[in-house]
């Protein structure tokens, strides 16, 4: 049963990186679309993320309560050591989940409210991944001192350096890149569709940019990043298919698919969260001197993970089919003005 | 400000801005399915209007209890790690399962929402429903999980080990139901009595009046019929407290003394020093009959407690005075409601009438937080009663402080936006929706 909660953990993390994630990066794309061109980004957002987008940030809400009841160990440290970064990620989730909602359920639509509405939803998109890569970063960083006793090495340095930086900033590259390629699918019009194409291949020459500053921010912690990927059969073969994927995608997009991109897009992206998390794999956390974390052995007693396990099992026999019935029922391009 | 009151009061704060969005999110969904079956019935537009203004509100509150929902899981974590590290295996099935509904109630709202003249009549309806639904479900898993830290078992508690862990024991303690019950009953009462009385005023300054008399007859019955079954429920749970936190229940009546005919407190101003109440009004023998159920019987009272695994006195007595006492009031209020429906329709057009809902409106959620109050202060030193202080639990980084500072500025800005935006909904009604003045 373990294995079931391991993967339902690990399959909640990578769909809240790939759902929630195009719904950062939406935010992330609005924040750098000229004034212009902005109304109708958000127009096109809107159509394409107003239904299911509570249901994208839920993948977040399973994924802590299977660590907080399943690896009380590695949350409770992550909780502790990592304070700082998750208090700025909750208020960029606060900040930006009662931004959206206000900016379409205020009833009078006025031009200074509504800028109010949109400038705190564009920022905290792009500050909510910044910090959610922090984290993940930080996890695997070896920065974390279960040992310090002063507040610099043991709250600020865990997370405060190169290599933890430029994770954030290559995961808001990637969630940028994200919704590039998923509103291409929702744009109702060539001049869009162009625009969105544009925005994706920037965002794609970002993320390889942020991707080397990853691999030499690794170098100062002394992290040999190569090793990590290239050193093992699985993480070379899912950095190859993500390679392959990537190329796919874009011969995809020139041919004027709406599909295939986003899948490719979506199986590119889990070739690297898999690439990096196989060479860690079980390890959830790795702290200074060797002291790690690891799902396979820092989890809760049997008789817990059964039961979560269980509850998991049935809870998904609900969800799956819903979620899927729901993004099913509002794909593609009808109007949602009916109701607004 | 130390570090451990820091947190605290930062848990305390999140809770009670969570409490409201949540009990609003969890029943308004309720009062929406209603108009929108009795729309569908009917067919009378004005029902339509009704849903749909409603389902906003719901929508707004969502987005908030959603967001400040999301804080609170972390927030365990983040003040309470020593705590998380022990309780979150056990007490961790609520919220496993709290988690699933959650979801739902998202995909259900999703649903909802945006799908009107999209799915089959009923479907849609359905999927109203089920918003409420998987939202009661929530509130009951949620306070579950609360309930064990008042109540814990499913576990044994060894040499400072936390063994033979059963997560389904622990889920159904032996508070649970007395304190889901109470908690879900509260929820109905406070959100109908505010949504009443909102729509009250609309009333009495003769805007839409039949739309907002629509509205406003859904939400009293529930408020209503919620506050007159509230003392039952009540009373269930203060004979749960007397039986496993005796020195909560001590101190909600700020009994100091132990004693046959244990007399009931009303009122009054506790002083620990001398361990009495100034200007109470005491009736002999009540407590006995309402612990017991005869008049004799001795109740535990604070002197055989130790003083340091005593709440504080004062808050949890001043706390539990007001939940009581508004509840009464609400009580009545509901009384008069059914009187004026049965027997006296005329009350309907008196200003006097209307005025006592439009008086009414907040006293259902202040009774809501005092009551939380109450179990909560009423619950301390412990955050696992018995086992583990609260203060053992705390996080070891210092500055909370400024998180507190954060979080309490987070919180008002968020509610002072949430009554901007209910404000705006409730003006823009004549203009949104095709109603006669």
């Amino acid at each position: 049963m373990l294995t079931v909660v391991i993967l339902f953990l690990f399959f909640a993390i990578l769909l809240y990186f790939l759902l929630g994630g195009a719904d950062f990066g939406a935010g992330i794309i609005e924040l750098f679309t000229s004034d212009n061109n902005k109304h109708r980004t958000r127009a096109t957002m809107y159509q394409a993320i107003g239904p299911i987008w509570e249901a994208n940030h839920m993948w977040l809400i399973i994924a802590v309560v299977i660590l907080f009841v399943g690896f009380p160990d590695i949350y409770s440290n992550m909780c502790t050591y990592l304070h700082i970064p998750l208090l700025a990620m909750l208020m960029g989730i606060i900040a930006r989940g009662t931004a959206f909602a206000f900016r379409n359920y205020d009833a009078i639509k006025g031009e200074r409210t509504q800028a109010l509405y949109n400038n705190i939803f564009v920022y905290s998109s792009f500050l909510t991944p910044l910090f959610l890569g922090i984290i993940a970063g930080s996890a695997i960083s070896r920065q974390i001192d279960f040992a310090a006793t002063d507040f610099l090495t043991a709250y600020v340095y865990s997370w405060f350096n190169y290599f933890s930086i430029a994770v954030g900033l290559f995961t808001v590259a990637l969630c940028g890149f994200l919704a590039a390629i998923y509103l291409i699918g929702e744009a109702t019009d060539e001049f869009d569709v162009k625009r969105f194409i544009k925005k994706a291949k920037v965002l794609n020459a970002i993320a390889f940019f942020c991707g080397g500053l990853v691999f030499l921010a690794a170098e100062t912690l002394n992290i040999h990043m190569a090793h990590w990927i290239f050193g093992n059969r699985v993480s070379l073969t899912a950095v190859i298919a993500a390679s392959v994927s990537l190329v796919l995608l874009w011969i995809t997009v020139s041919r004027g698919h709406k599909q295939l991109p986003r899948i490719f897009a979506a199986f590119q992206v889990s070739m690297i969260l898999l690439s990096v998390g196989y060479t860690h794999y079980p390890n959830f956390i790795m702290g200074k001197n060797g002291r790690n974390l690891s799902v396979l052995s820092d989890h809760a007693t049997a008789g817990t993970i059964d039961t979560l396990g269980i509850a998991l099992l049935i809870g998904s026999l609900f969800i799956l089919p819903a979620l899927f019935y729901l993004f099913y029922s509002f794909r593609g391009k009808q109007s949602l003005e009916d109701f607004h | 400000m130390n570090d451990f009151l820091a947190a605290r009061s930062q848990m305390a704060l999140s809770l009670g801005f969570h409490i409201i969005y949540s009990c609003i999110g969890m029943v308004m969904p309720v009062f929406m399915a209603i108009s929108h079956y009795k729309y569908i019935k009917t067919q009378n537009p004005v029902y339509k209007n009704v849903t749909q203004a409603w389902s906003k509100g719901v929508a707004i509150f969502f987005a908030t209890g959603a967001v400040s929902g999301t804080m609170l899981s972390f927030e365990l974590g983040l003040l309470w790690p020593r705590f998380m590290i022990h309780a979150g295996p056990i007490f961790g099935m609520p919220f496993s399962l709290e988690g699933v509904a959650f979801f739902i109630e998202a995909i259900a709202l999703g649903f909802f929402l945006y799908g009107w003249n999209r799915f089959n009549k009923w479907f849609h309806w359905a999927t109203g429903v089920m918003v409420g639904v998987s939202g009661i479900l929530s509130g009951i898993l949620v306070v579950s999980a609360n309930s064990w830290m008042n109540s814990p078992s499913g576990f044994d508690y060894m040499n400072g080990q936390y063994l033979n862990i059963s997560p389904m024991k622990a889920m159904f303690n032996g508070a649970w139901f007395s304190e889901a019950l109470h908690m879900t009953i509260a929820a109905f009462s406070a959100t109908g009595f505010a949504v009443a009385g909102i729509h009250a005023l609309m009333i009495y300054r003769k805007q839409n009046v039949e739309f907002h008399t629509k509205a406003f007859r859904i939400a009293i019955v529930f408020g209503a019929v919620a506050a007159i079954l509230q003392p039952l429920s009540g009373d269930i749970s203060a004979k749960h407290a007397a039986r496993r936190q005796p020195a909560k229940l001590a101190a909600m009546e700020a009994y100091f003394h132990t004693q046959t005919y244990a007399p009931l407190v009303i009122g009054g101003i506790p002083d620990t020093v001398a361990k009495k109440v100034n200007y109470g009004v005491e009736l002999p023998g009540v407590l006995s009959f309402l612990v017991h159920d005869n008049f004799k019987q001795e109740v535990k009272g604070l002197d055989q407690i130790p003083v340091k695994d005593q709440p504080n006195v004062p808050v949890t007595h001043y706390a539990f005075q007001i939940m009581v006492g508004f509840g009464m009031v609400m009580m009545l209020i509901g009384i008069l409601y059914f009187i004026a429906v049965w027997k006296k329709r005329e009350w309907f057009n008196k200003s006097w009438f209307l005025k006592l809902f439009i008086y009414a409106t907040p006293l259902g959620f202040i009774a809501l937080e005092a009551g939380w109050t109450v179990t909560e202060v009423g619950r301390q030193p412990w955050i696992i009663q018995d086992v583990m202080r609260t203060a053992d639990a705390v996080t070891p980084m210092p500055g909370i402080q400024y998180s507190f500072y954060l979080f309490s500025f987070v919180y008002f800005t968020l509610s002072l936006a949430v009554i901007f935006l209910l404000q705006r909904q409730i003006k823009m009604v004549p203009e949104i929706y095709d109603v006669k003045k």
